[in-house]
């Protein structure tokens, strides 16, 4: 009898957890919802902050995110797409540089997002950066050696490389091998049969990585919390060299560092669901694509 | 058969590297003894085509290398940045007082140019003795964090011990709960039920962390504060609750994953020896599933151990050294967060938080490496021996 009990207490308490995660899940975007609903206006969404950030809109702050990933995936998508490609059509399983990628590929998505951002730093700007200005100029002035919207996107594409890399391997897997043989059989050279069958056939996979990787950052703050955002910005970035505004870090600097944080709460309730529906829009994309991927798959 | 092969060479050397990739591949062994008689006929435009595809696959190989050398350039970067506190130059970049007055004067104007090039000048033009670096040193291990004072203090021990206390909670509350609905998603749950929960439960995983940080901010703090009373609306339970959000998806998948990897006949075997299915979940297959599980933790840790931007707005960011889990900490990555763009580069500050960094590299560099080799080895091995 008191195994029963303990039994049918434990299958409860497992649908309990599975229920308190869903609950929370819920709760987080009704709140978000219901305190942003009001504020959310088109012009919200259309005009630049005004009176200090007190008012307005959040234009820039799209237009910077929108920027952002752009750059980044231009960045980013190219090579993931390629090491994708490395893995699934040449790599020798047991070679020591396959083990050494794919390690590498694991690690990089584990390492934390804030040490991205030092790297930025380190790298990006004070070497690359530096490099350019003392090689460009060569009058001392800072021009490159400075947080900006290049080295911000540069820093997010390292950042969402294993996302691409695992999708893209995984569509290019699921391209049946016959594919392949025919076009070989045919006379074409690897090269070619990667570039005219293989990857025409894998390009939902790397729209699905695209996808999740500009989710990915357009979510993520960390990394640009030092390496391009700003606070306010009057213009829109028109060159490499701006600084730009960043939704996420538009959010976290008026949700903390705002003179009155309780008068412009709308705004920012207002700007998480923005930035939540934007996230939530490009993931379900995401799987919808990769769902449709793997049906075919089978 | 091979006679009529062997006049397109191309499609010979298409065969020998098919072949390496697919050996073992026993219905496909035919195609090696054309592979090395053809090679000697080989015309020289055919060659030039030769060329151009091991040119592709080098270009190939050479771009897929970029990750390593992210990894290797990470090392060399964020230690770099971090070494002048362990082997100072000759002129040391002790930060003095006249210093910090001038640089943390205005916050606004630090970023301009001229600062920072003023700063660097005035930083290396400051000659100090040898004994001021043993001070950094002792100063590092201290139980104090004041960057920006007369006399700067940057001992990281409340740093660590906040980071380490936030991730207790957080996993402390997280794990038993992803667990357990792991179990129910892979056991219990109906099928349809099982089709909505992985997916919805997964999407948190897609939440921006600065979202979730902001809901912690604005309701879980507030919520809690009626709940427990507490004096902090700030402080490390709530950071912890906040950020066990995030490791929560992250633990559920893999474990999920590991659950359902659970070959088949061993649930079979136990529920047709009479076992109830409950009896199964918890006494064959979760053991069963042990380094998955555990891999996930670690997975969990990493994910909450690394995380900025919810900790930086939850947990109050006070650097105190206290057990209390209603008190406020300071994490390490919030540390960074909070305080890079306002350090003067080339400062000991800056190089401070560039050690930090290199500590929750270390730290998490460390755990993929268990949960990669370690955990994934002990499984397939269990797994093999099992079949």
């Amino acid at each position: 009898m008191n195994r029963k009990i303990f039994g049918a207490s434990f299958v409860l308490a497992s649908a309990a957890s599975a229920a308190v995660i869903v609950a929370v899940i819920l709760i987080f975007m009704i709140t978000i919802m219901i305190g942003g609903w009001d504020h959310l206006t088109w012009e919200f969404i259309t005009a630049a902050p005004e009176e200090g950030m007190t008012a307005g809109g959040i234009f820039p702050a799209i237009v910077g995110t929108v920027l952002l990933v752009l750059l980044m995936s231009l960045a980013g998508v190219p090579i993931g797409t390629i090491t994708a490609v490395y893995l699934s059509e040449y790599a020798n399983r047991n070679s020591i540089f396959t083990k050494m990628i794919r390690f590498a590929v694991n690690t990089l998505a584990g390492v934390p997002a804030i040490v991205f951002g030092l790297f930025g730093v380190g790298f990006f700007i004070q070497f690359v950066g530096g490099g350019m200005d003392s090689f460009l100029s060569g009058t001392g002035e800072v021009h490159w050696r400075q947080g900006n919207i290049l080295w911000a996107s540069l820093t997010m594409a390292l950042l969402t490389l294993p996302v691409v890399i695992v999708s893209v391997e995984e569509a290019l897997r699921s391209v049946p091998g016959d594919y392949r043989e025919g076009s070989l059989a045919l006379g074409a050279t690897k090269f070619q049969t990667i570039v005219k069958i293989v990857l025409p056939n894998a390009y939902t996979g790397i729209l699905t990585g695209t996808i999740l990787a500009v989710g990915r950052g357009a979510g993520e703050v960390a990394p640009i919390l030092f390496t391009g955002a700003a606070y306010y910005l009057p213009h829109l970035p028109s060159s490499l060299s701006d600084q730009f505004m960043q939704l996420g870090y538009h959010l976290y600097i008026m949700a903390t560092q705002s003179p009155d944080v309780e008068a412009t709460l709308s705004i920012q309730y207002a700007t998480a669901f923005v930035l939540l529906v934007l996230t939530f829009l490009l993931n379900f994309a995401a799987i919808i694509l990769r769902s449709r991927l793997r049906a075919r798959a089978r | 058969m091979y006679i009529s092969i062997h006049r397109y060479s191309k499609f010979n050397v298409t065969i020998q590297t098919d072949q390496k990739k697919a050996r073992g591949d026993t219905d496909r062994s035919n195609g090696r003894p054309t592979v090395s008689t053809n090679r000697s006929r080989e015309r020289p435009r055919r060659k030039k085509k030769r060329y151009g595809e091991r040119l592709a696959e080098t270009l190939i190989r050479a771009v897929s290398f970029t990750s390593f050398a992210i990894i290797i350039l990470i090392f060399a970067f964020v230690f770099r940045e971090a070494t002048p506190l362990f082997f100072p130059p000759a002129q040391q970049t002790v930060t003095t007082e006249d210093l910090q007055q001038e640089t943390y004067g205005d916050d606004e104007s630090l970023s301009t140019n001229e600062t920072i090039e003023e700063g660097r000048k005035r930083s290396t033009s400051i000659e100090t003795a040898g004994g001021e670096a043993d001070f950094t040193l002792d100063n590092l291990l201290g139980d104090e964090w004041q960057p920006v004072s007369a006399y700067p203090k940057f001992g990281i021990l409340p740093l660590i011990i906040g980071s380490f206390k936030v991730t207790i909670i957080a996993i402390l509350f997280g794990a038993p709960i992803a667990i357990l609905a792991a179990l129910f998603t892979a056991f219990f749950a109906p099928r349809w039920l099982r089709e909505i929960l992985k997916p919805t439960i997964e999407f948190l995983s897609g939440f921006p962390s600065v979202v979730i940080g902001f809901f912690a901010l604005v309701a879980i703090a507030s919520i809690f504060q009626n709940i427990f009373g507490y004096e902090y609306r700030l402080n490390s339970f709530v950071g912890g609750i906040a950020l066990s959000l995030a490791a929560i998806p992250i633990i559920y998948s893999v474990t999920e994953d590991a659950l359902s990897s659970i070959p088949k006949y061993m649930t079979e075997a136990s529920l047709a020896l009479g076992a109830t299915k409950w009896q199964t979940a918890l006494f064959v297959v979760l053991p069963a599933a042990t380094p998955g599980v555990f891999a996930a933790l670690l997975l969990g840790v990493g994910r909450a151990f690394g995380e900025t931007m919810i900790v930086l707005m939850a947990t109050g960011n006070a650097a105190l050294m206290s057990l209390d889990i209603f008190k406020p900490i300071r994490t390490m990555s919030a540390t960074i967060g909070a305080e890079m763009a306002e350090v003067v580069f080339g400062d000991t500050h800056y190089n401070v938080l560039f050690f930090i960094g290199s500590v929750l590299f270390i730290f998490t560099f460390a755990l993929n490496a268990v949960a990669e080799f370690y955990v994934r080895n002990k499984l397939q091995k269990r797994f093999r021996g099992a079949a």
